[in-house]
């Protein structure tokens, strides 16, 4: 199980011969060998290539793998603001319209289509860039409101970009843009993927993310510890919404049809769920959670109608058994930096130190 | 200015039905603190019971009001014991994020079982006056109406009565007042019974008044009277129904006098705007925050 145990602190327990327990052992060794990371994400580059280039799976799962990605880099966008900012954002999909369409326009109506492969990135890129922009406009009410208040602000915003969108005839109104190139591929959405977690995660372990965090605890008491509470607000959500952003912009090159109504609330609610069924404030988590989400989305697809009945009865158990979602606070030990994994363990070998006489 | 009272009419009509919807939000977020987000979907199921009622077992339309706020008070007990008891020690997300899932259950359930919109038979012959150029229907009176005095009940019990001084008491302090003796569990499942009922009310005459229903009806008017439950003051229940007033008056009067495309866009910018000036609503008041 990942748990923030460091290394070696496994404690030798009496029934070692158990099946389980060898496993456990096993797992033990993997986690805590951060080495084998970099391979790992190398071979999933080269897997993602080899993937579409020689159709090693069939293109349905290609498809899902690609949906999971986007999810992923959602999910974690918004757990950034769930979770480590502790407020109630249930705009997402607001933020993602914002990408989408900022890139769709420019592939549709600007750039020349002979030059849209190679300028992909960059297209994302400024559709991330924009969205972030806009991030800021929302951070700024957040300075002042919060909970079930700034709830309903991120909540207009959505209702706002939708009902901008439908008012603009220019970029298709409530008709939506049709006919776009599919340009999101499984090698491009792996790397957004993997920088998305990697900024997020370096961002929640800096200096900013511990601002972040204490917001979380208490907002009025980091204020006095002299947090800079209001550059971590807009720190937080700019680069909240920028991969939003970015999430959008790959949705709409892989779905390759979008009009306002795709980013309405249900789309909110779908990664609010994601993000509380893998665990608030947890990198892990948001993984987890919107692998599981859509997945399981998927392979119930043969229940029909039942499929969407039995997916919030699964939810409502598993917050009724688990409220913390899936991992709780908890971090996988190779998204945890190193320092503090053994400042975790040297404390508990000092711990146990101390704890021995007391017990003996 | 007909035009004008004309459109004032629609807007005293589309409100109350929001008022009627923001009072069970407002009422839970008082004595649970947590947004109740399947209260929506509750409209919604009590717009089809009324549906069920009118055209199965074509009952006149006081008994199918009755019979949709009991069905949905039932239900709403049912859900707040099934789901939300469990987890009140658990941290407030937790519970709501159970309420989104509650919510999305009763809508897929209700479309395996009504996969078309359906029309809801008129239960009101339909009269229509002209007082001044105004013309007001039937329904429209009756919906006004019923809805003002269900409201003025409501403020009289919430004030008036033990029960009412029991759910402002819990909502003041939820660990002193169980320990004088007040029943915890049981006025929690007042309140909710009487916030969904509520609801159901709202829903059957807003089925009435906009005919065609469908499961996913109670998803923007939910989260839409949740914003005037807001803008009134989360907690507040006087504030609720003054939230639901306007939030009602501006979406009409925006349609009406601009075109109705710019309807959301205007509406939520003016709350947006409003916020910043009332940041806690109009009737509610910033909770001390100690350190």
């Amino acid at each position: 199980m990942p748990t923030q145990k460091p290394p070696q602190s496994n404690a030798q327990t009496p029934r070692q011969e158990g099946k389980w327990e060898r496993w456990r052992q096993r797992w033990d060794r993997i986690a805590s060998n951060r080495r084998i990371l970099p391979v790992l994400l190398a071979a999933g580059f080269v897997l993602s290539i080899l993937i579409p280039r020689f159709n090693l799976v069939n293109p349905y799962i290609q498809l899902i793998l690609m949906y999971v990605g986007i999810n992923i880099i959602l999910c974690t966008s918004l757990n950034l603001i769930n979770g480590y900012m502790g407020e109630f954002s249930v705009g997402h999909a607001g933020f993602m319209a914002v990408g989408a369409y900022v890139s769709a326009v420019l592939t549709t109506m600007f750039i020349p289509t002979a030059l849209n492969p190679w300028l992909f990135p960059l297209i994302v890129v400024v559709a991330g860039l924009a969205t972030g922009l806009v991030g800021l406009v929302v951070a700024i009410p957040s300075f002042k409101t919060r909970g079930a208040y700034l709830a309903i602000v991120t909540l207009a915003f959505n209702m706002i970009v939708k009902s901008v969108i439908e008012n603009i005839e220019a970029i298709g109104g409530p008709r939506g843009i049709p006919g776009i190139e599919k340009l999101t591929t499984l090698p491009w959405t792996f790397f957004w993927t993997v920088l998305a977690i990697w900024v997020i995660r370096n961002f929640v372990y800096s200096n900013f993310g511990r601002g972040v965090l204490s917001i979380r605890e208490d907002e009025i008491a980091s204020d006095l510890m002299s947090v800079n509470t209001r550059q971590a607000k807009l720190l937080a959500f700019t680069i909240s919404s920028f991969f939003a952003g970015i999430a959008g912009a790959l949705f709409a090159h892989l779905l390759q049809f979008i009009s306002p109504r795709v980013f309405d609330i249900i789309k909110s609610t779908d990664v609010l769920i994601m993000v509380y069924l893998g665990g608030i404030g947890s990198i892990t988590g948001s993984i987890l959670g919107a692998t599981i989400f859509t997945v399981l989305l998927e392979v119930l697809r043969p229940l029909g109608v039942w499929r969407m009945v039995l997916m919030p009865l699964v939810l409502v158990l598993l917050m009724l058994f688990r409220p913390r979602g899936i991992m709780g606070l908890r971090e996988f030990r190779w998204l945890i930096p190193h320092y503090q994994l053994l400042a975790a363990h040297l404390w508990r070998k000092k711990k146990e130190a101390t704890d021995a006489p007391a017990a003996s | 200015m007909t035009y004008f009272l004309q459109q004032l009419l629609n807007a005293m009509q589309l409100g109350s039905i929001y008022a009627l919807i923001a009072l069970g939000y407002t009422m839970v977020y008082g004595i649970l603190t947590m947004i109740n987000f399947a209260h929506g979907d509750l409209f919604m199921v009590g717009a089809f019971l009324c549906f069920i009622a009118a055209t199965f077992l074509k009952l006149p339309f006081v008994p199918t009001l009755l019979l949709s706020m009991a069905g949905v008070a039932l239900l709403g007990v049912a859900i707040e014991r099934v789901a939300y008891k469990p987890l009140r020690q658990a941290p407030r997300v937790s519970a709501v994020i159970t309420a989104l899932g509650v919510g999305l259950f009763l809508e897929n359930f209700t479309l395996v079982f009504s996969p078309y919109p359906q029309h809801v038979p008129a239960l009101i012959a339909n009269r229509t006056w002209t007082i001044g150029g105004v013309s007001i229907s039937s329904l429209q009176i009756i919906i006004i109406l019923l809805s003002i005095a269900l409201m003025i009940i409501l403020d009289l019990v919430v004030r008036r009565t033990m029960v009412g001084m029991a759910m402002r008491a819990i909502s003041w302090d939820k660990s002193i007042v169980p320990l004088m003796g007040v029943p915890l569990d049981l006025i929690i499942s007042i309140t909710f019974a009487i916030g969904t009922s509520l609801g159901a009310a709202a829903g059957t005459m807003y089925s009435l008044a906009f005919p065609v229903i469908d499961p996913y009806m109670g998803i923007l008017v939910g989260w839409k009277a949740f914003i005037s439950a807001v803008v009134g003051g989360i907690g507040n229940i006087r504030g609720a129904m003054i939230g639901g007033f306007i939030l009602g008056g501006v979406e009409i009067m925006v349609a009406a006098f601009m075109p109705s495309t710019y309807r959301d866009f205007v509406a939520f910018g003016l709350l947006l705007i409003l916020l910043i000036f009332r940041p806690y609503g109009i009737l509610g008041k910033p909770r001390p925050q100690k350190v």
